[in-house]
């Protein structure tokens, strides 16, 4: 009867009215949730005590900025969306109306002059518009020169869509070459260039590429064969400190270490898969997550061996396979041998394609596998177990095989990530790590390699950018620190994009065994594991 | 043996907060088969609530008997956090109801992290001490016991008790246990399921407020990231008992603190929740479905 009620009201009600009503709704609830949280807050007075600050006008604002936002969301939004939706369909533009309503060629000119404008006259901005100001143009060019950049993706999307993973490729190993000679360009010298490729190189490419790997590793045991696995980051850490331990007390070298970490953490990952073998789903989960987290308190507690929580610090260089090295001091130092200046960017320019290549090992070796006997086995395992074991599949190999693999791939990543850093503690191996790689692998979709890497893409990168947002101390004043708020929006992008996006970024399988021709097919016809 | 029962006291207080907690857990899974991640994390902010509301109890009155500030700081503590867990079951999980199996837990997971960030961003990452509220402790037979255990002991079995008696007993109970059998056979039987799946939310997210607040008054001191161990603890212990029962999850949580406290008396307490672990796994293998969890039966 309620919910008739309601419909009727619905309908009656014009949307201005309607949104009003939610937004009151919507506000009385922001309220609920914030006055204690946002209205006060718990500080420390000078003797120690706790004292309650009150923040009345932020509580304003942001309940004010729910209450418009669900008015306006009510009230335009919505219709808007529903309106535009017959429309599309009465014009049959449907799958690209809103992209190609917002990709025109006016706007692409538009955008185009006012990033060359604005570059042109990069240098005399600040002078004047004041820093100010500024800050807020050099934005706005940004914005006009990813405007400009989506345009130009959008007018080739077929050829794109086509080609995209040997494109993907390309564009991963041209980054590197492509950021030095930008910022060369810009500084005006090639060591300038190296310099400032740093923090795009380290910090973007190699972090992006590292949970890229990690996602694919995990990807093996959660997207092909459905076993639910909260505990990954445990492999990852086997793999970290069986390189920091051996390469620190026998001074073997990555290369040989590299192995050697992984079948460690396939070792592990077989260690665990025996007890879990006849859990299900959820019991799965949890016992893979009890193993994340004994793994991490025995790093912790386990002093003698793993110096503890201070970890352990000094861990080699890679060297390029032996031949030169990346430490100034030695005598086969790169830039010695090859006669350039010294750079610490050329480390990690190497590093980047370590990287890329040991993620693309995963990719290709899962892809092999999916086609081999054990990938289709594990393939079916994850649609029905049942029909599996009536099948004469033996579901013990089959799922200790996934564990194995997939753990063997987070040990190759863990010691890299060792060699990375130089430096292991347990800290880096929280559960936070483990959800978001499995984050990562559902909201690509799961099971799917492009979508994996383009959710680690947009999810890490996003939050990397966060770091780079100096404008936003010009809107919220100095003490603003946008890094403080990474974790807070990372959650709730989880949340939205799996709202939605239910199946994920890349909703579509295509089938490993086919009879006539390969169709692509919605994931939604496809199920996922209990386990 | 002095020393055995002084452990025994320790564990009984400790699982009685797991147990609360569990039952979250337990319900949640039970009535939509879902792994609320984010359940740790309401706990944390039952406890921040009732910090806050203790702070201005503090601020507003000169003295307030313990009795009457507990009272309050619970029922508010309650209130708010089931409102924390209603508008995200209606939010992040109600949209993907029906939807495949893993999108509601990266919510719950997402969630779980923006609720901590949350807390972090708008009260600071430090911890947060409060006086000692209650302080008297009891010499019974050479067994200390504080009046902090006796209170977190006794609210707990009136909570269970009460709870008992709405599950059991009641329409609402009657109700969600329908759901929590056969979803469409109770919507087709006139039961709004989406009201008792949001009550159960609300029910579950009241009784982590109290166990919050129990905390808060235990230890004295909460901080943002206080949700995380206690909720895998009390995870564990849903799973231990029998995830979707409700004796379940507080025998879980009893045998999670018994665990807990024995072993940090007896063998090293850097190693207590390796042992609470482990343990479980060893369970697991011996008893798949938990202690008192229905083997899931299948039909092809």
């Amino acid at each position: 009867m309620a919910n008739i009620a309601q419909a009727s009201r619905e309908e009656t009600a014009s949307p201005l009215q309607h949104g009003l009503r939610e937004a009151f709704y919507a506000g009385i609830i922001a309220f609920g949730l914030f006055f204690l949280f946002i209205g006060l807050k718990t500080d420390q007075n000078i003797s120690n005590e706790l004292v309650l600050v009150p923040r009345w006008g932020l509580l304003t604002i942001v309940v004010g900025l729910v209450m418009l936002g669900r008015f306006l969301y009510v009230a335009y939004a919505q219709p808007f969306m529903a309106r535009q939706k017959i429309v599309d369909v009465a014009s049959g533009l449907l799958p690209d109306s809103v992209a190609t309503r917002f990709f025109r060629l006016p706007y692409f000119i538009g955008a185009l002059v006012v990033a060359a404008v604005l570059l042109l006259f990069a240098g005399s901005l600040d002078g004047i518009f004041g820093s100010g100001l500024a800050g807020y143009l050099r934005f706005f060019r940004a914005l006009a020169i990813i405007y400009a950049l989506a345009s130009v993706l959008f007018y080739f999307r077929a050829f794109i869509h086509n080609h995209f993973s040997a494109l993907g490729v390309g564009v991963l190993i041209a980054y590197p070459i492509v950021v030095v000679l930008i910022l060369a360009l810009l500084t005006g010298s090639m060591a300038g260039g190296f310099q400032g490729s740093l923090k795009w190189v380290d910090n973007f490419g190699i972090q992006i590429l590292i949970y890229v790997m990690l996602a694919w590793g995990l990807n093996i045991v959660v997207g092909l064969a459905g076993l639910l696995d909260l505990g990954y980051v445990a492999f990852y850490a086997v793999g970290a400190y069986a390189y920091a331990l051996l390469a620190t007390q026998l001074g073997w070298s990555f290369w040989i270490l590299l192995p050697v970490a992984g079948i460690m953490a396939a070792f592990w990952g077989v260690i665990l898969g025996f007890p879990v073998l006849r859990l299900r789903g959820d019991y799965l989960a949890i016992v893979t997550l009890a193993f994340g987290e004994i793994i991490r308190l025995v790093l912790i507690n386990w002093r003698e061996v793993t110096n503890g929580a201070a970890g352990i610090s000094g861990i080699p260089k890679v060297s390029f396979f032996g031949l030169m090295s990346f430490n100034v001091s030695d005598p086969n130092y790169i830039a010695k041998v090859l006669g350039i200046a010294q750079s610490g960017a050329y480390y990690k320019i190497f590093l980047y394609y370590l990287i890329l290549g040991l993620a693309l090992l995963t990719a290709f070796v899962t892809i092999r596998l999916r086609r081999m006997p054990v990938g289709r086995a594990w393939e079916a395992l994850r649609e029905d177990e049942i029909a599996c074991r009536s099948l004469g599949i033996n579901t013990t190999t089959t799922k200790l095989t996934a564990f194995a693999t997939g753990a063997m791939f987070g040990g190759f990543a863990g010691s890299f990530f060792a060699a990375r850093q130089g430096f292991v503690s347990p800290e880096s191996f929280v559960f936070l790590e483990s959800a978001i790689i499995l984050a990562i692998v559902v909201l690509g979709g799961m099971g799917s390699l492009v979508g994996i890497a383009v959710a680690a893409a947009v999810m890490i990168g996003g939050t990397e950018i966060l770091r780079e947002m100096e404008f936003l101390k010009h809107v919220f004043g100095p003490d603003f620190t946008p890094e403080l708020y990474r974790m807070l929006l990372f959650g709730m992008a989880m949340v939205i994009v799996m709202l939605w996006k239910p199946r994920g970024f890349v909703g579509s399988r295509e089938p490993t065994a086919f009879l006539h021709e390969r169709k692509a097919v919605s994931s939604s016809f496809t199920k996922e594991g209990h386990g | 043996m002095q020393y055995f029962v002084q452990q025994l006291v320790n564990g009984l207080t400790l699982g009685s907060i797991y147990g609360l907690i569990a039952i979250g857990y337990t319900m949640v899974y039970g009535i939509i088969g879902m792994i609320n991640f984010a359940h740790g994390d309401i706990f944390m902010l039952g406890a921040f609530t009732a910090l806050i509301v203790f702070l201005i109890l503090g601020a507003m009155f000169y003295s307030v008997p313990v009795v009457i500030a507990l009272l309050i700081m619970m029922v508010v503590a309650m209130l708010l956090t089931s409102l924390y867990n209603w508008t995200i079951e209606k939010v992040a999980y109600r949209p993907l109801r029906g939807s495949f199996r893993l999108a509601p837990l990266i919510t719950a997971i997402g969630m779980s992290i923006a609720l901590s960030n949350f807390v972090q961003v708008t009260q600071g990452p430090r911890n947060k001490p409060i006086p000692p509220m209650v302080s008297q402790v009891y010499d019974i037979g050479g067994i200390s016991i504080s009046l902090k255990q006796i209170i977190i002991v006794v609210v707990t079995a009136l909570l269970l008790a009460l709870f008992w008696y709405l599950v059991n007993k009641t329409s609402l109970g009657r109700a969600q246990r329908a759901c929590e059998q056969d979803r469409k056979m109770a919507a087709l039987l006139g039961i709004d399921v989406d009201r008792t799946i949001s009550i159960t939310f609300i029910m579950g997210a009241a009784l982590a407020a109290v166990a919050g607040t129990l905390f808060l008054m235990y230890y004295g001191v909460v901080a943002f990231s206080d949700g995380f161990v206690p909720g895998v603890k009390a995870f564990t212990a849903a799973v231990l008992g029998g995830i979707g029962s409700l004796p379940g999850a507080v025998i879980g949580g009893l045998m999670i603190g018994f665990i807990e406290s024995m072993w940090s008396a007896y063998f090293s307490i850097d190693y207590k929740d390796v042992a609470a672990f482990s343990i479980l796994a060893i369970v697991l293998i011996f008893l798949p479905s938990g202690i008192l969890g229905r083997p899931e039966v299948e039909k092809v």
